[in-house]
Parts: C-alpha cells; sequence; structure tokens
C-alpha cells in the first residue's frame, strides 16, 4: 500500500509516534499526562514567578514591590487588562497571606495568567473567608497555629499578588533557578 | 515545577494567551508532552530540541505555500519527528507508515467501546 503522507495530519502523525515511542517504553503516558497539566497550569504564571524571584533576590526592588506593586511590576514589563493595580502581600514565617475575590473573580492577569478553576468557584470564594484554615488543609497546605492567617478580598479596583517566603536550601540559587521554585499557588496564597 | 524550558521570548516561544500556554486543538499538548517527557527521560537535550524547532520555524518562514496558516506546534511535530529519528528513536518513515495504519480506521472506531475501555491517546 503506498500512502500519501499529504493525508496524514498532524494530529494522526501526533498519535502514532505516541503508540510508536510508547510500545518501546520511551514514553510512559501517565507520566506525560502530568507533564502536560504541570505546564498548562503552573508555567502560565511565570510572569509573576520573575517578579518573586526578584524581590526575593534584590532588595531594593523588593522595597519597590511592596510600596508600589503595580509600578514594580511594570518595571519588569507586564501589564495589561486586570493589572492596573496590583498590592504586593508579604508573606513572614509568622504570618501567611490568601487571596480571594467574594464577589466576582477578579485575578492579576499579567502577572499569574488565567485563574484557575477552582478561584471561580463559589465554595472556595465564599469558604476561605469564613474558615480559611479549614479550606487551605483541604488544599494540601497545615499552617501551625502560631502563623497568623490574613484573607483578602479582591475587587474591581485593587488586585492582590502574595510574595511567598523564599524556601529553605535555596540560599545559593540564581534568580533564574529561582523563578522554578516559584507556583500560581503560593502567589494566591494557597501553597506557601 | 521543574526549571522552566519554556522560552518567552523569540521564535521558539510556545503561544501564550494572558502567560497561559495555549493548544488549540488536542494533538498540539501530545505532541508538546511528548517532547517534554522525551527530554526529561534524558532521550535528547532541550537545547538539540530547540534548535531543530528553530530550524523548522525558520523552513516554514522561508518556503511556506501562499495563504497556509502558521502553525507553531505543525513545527513543534516536524522539530520532534527529526530529533527522534536522528536520535534512533524510531526508523525513518516508521511515523508515516504508522500514522497510515491509523488513518486507515473505519470512522468512529474509538467510540465502538464500552465507557471506561480507555484508550490512551487523549481524545
Amino acid at each position: 500500500m503506498t500512502i500519501n503522507p499529504d493525508r496524514l495530519s498532524p494530529a494522526l502523525r501526533t498519535e502514532a509516534l505516541e503508540q510508536i515511542l510508547t510500545e518501546r517504553g520511551l514514553v510512559d503516558p501517565a507520566v506525560m499526562d502530568k507533564f502536560i497539566s504541570t505546564y498548562e497550569n503552573d508555567v502560565g504564571p511565570l510572569n509573576g514567578a520573575k517578579v518573586v524571584a526578584k524581590a526575593w533576590t534584590d532588595p531594593e526592588y523588593r522595597a519597590r514591590l511592596l510600596a508600589e506593586g503595580t509600578s514594580a511590576i511594570k518595571e519588569l514589563g507586564f501589564a495589561g487588562p486586570q493589572g492596573e493595580h496590583i498590592v504586593v502581600l508579604e508573606n513572614t514565617p509568622s504570618l501567611h497571606h490568601v487571596v480571594t475575590c467574594t464577589l466576582c473573580s477578579c485575578y492579576p492577569w499579567p502577572v499569574l495568567g488565567l485563574p484557575p478553576g477552582w478561584y471561580k468557584d463559589p465554595a472556595y470564594r465564599a469558604r476561605i473567608v469564613r474558615e480559611p484554615r479549614t479550606v487551605l488543609a483541604e488544599m494540601g497546605l497545615t499552617l501551625a497555629d502560631d502563623v497568623e492567617v490574613k484573607v483578602w478580598d479582591s475587587s474591581s479596583e485593587v488586585r492582590y499578588l502574595v510574595l511567598p517566603l523564599r524556601p529553605a536550601g535555596t540560599e545559593d540559587a540564581s534568580e533564574e533557578e529561582l523563578v522554578g521554585h516559584v507556583t500560581r499557588d503560593m502567589m494566591v496564597g494557597v501553597a506557601r | 515545577m521543574t526549571t522552566p524550558l519554556l522560552e518567552v521570548d523569540g521564535p521558539a516561544a510556545p503561544p501564550r494567551d494572558n502567560g497561559e500556554l495555549v493548544f488549540a486543538e488536542p494533538w498540539e499538548s501530545r505532541a508538546f508532552g511528548l517532547a517534554v517527557t522525551l527530554h526529561d527521560a534524558g532521550s535528547f537535550t532541550w537545547d538539540d530540541f530547540r534548535d531543530h524547532l528553530v530550524a523548522r520555524i525558520a523552513y516554514w518562514e522561508r518556503s511556506h505555500p501562499e495563504g497556509e496558516c502558521y502553525s507553531y506546534y505543525r513545527c513543534w511535530l516536524q522539530a520532534l519527528e527529526s530529533v527522534v529519528q536522528e536520535r534512533g528513536l524510531v526508523a525513518d518513515g516508521e511515523v508515516t507508515g504508522r500514522a497510515g495504519e491509523l488513518a486507515e480506521r473505519p470512522a468512529g472506531h474509538d467510540h465502538e467501546h464500552d465507557e471506561g475501555h480507555g484508550h490512551g491517546h487523549g481524545h
């Protein structure tokens, strides 16, 4: 049988390639699914991660970021709709910030990409205000009793970005390497 | 998340919307995932893959047929096919042959089974 390669769509070629590589044990589809979802979920907030990594390594930038978030973020070239007024909230060992938007789902797009599904979920929006520790624990973040939790409600005027604590053991990491340690969930405050 | 491999600017940067990766069709995310998974398993270096990708994009820009729309992931898939062939992971013509077999399946082939019969190819 002669095959006309022009008839073969990229979808068919991709499926064929995946089959062959899976049969040879070169690709595990489950591992691949995990990579895809990681990139879909965590690469979006790369701009925010760059802001955080710079703040972790440059004390003067950190001071500007905390004093005037919007202009400090703009310095790195990130601006746009829903990013007009961003306030940066600094986590400390004894204080944890978490962001919601009880009335709608306002979110700082230029730094965090599109909001994840749960952020828009009415249950998250209502419950994180009433019982933040419980909701955070359900999402995998159990905070010690001596850590104060502050919940911030975004509005059409103000968006919030959490500046997480620099992870332990990253003292020697460069700014570029640190970007890889910052996740969207840390910058919304549902991870620490 | 591991160190980001993907470029943010330049020809090799994948399309994004509001910072998120954009996949227009399911095969695009599969092709994307294949490259990332193979790289992670040490099948090729990212620089190597990127060189193939940049070359494919440049080739398309030079010589694409009149009226054909640019597709980043079409170039991505071509780069992936050439890098796996160069590494000897698949033989010349093997992907075309297998894709041809897949094209011969009857219409609706993947909807004939009962629910729960996994197909493993992300439709």
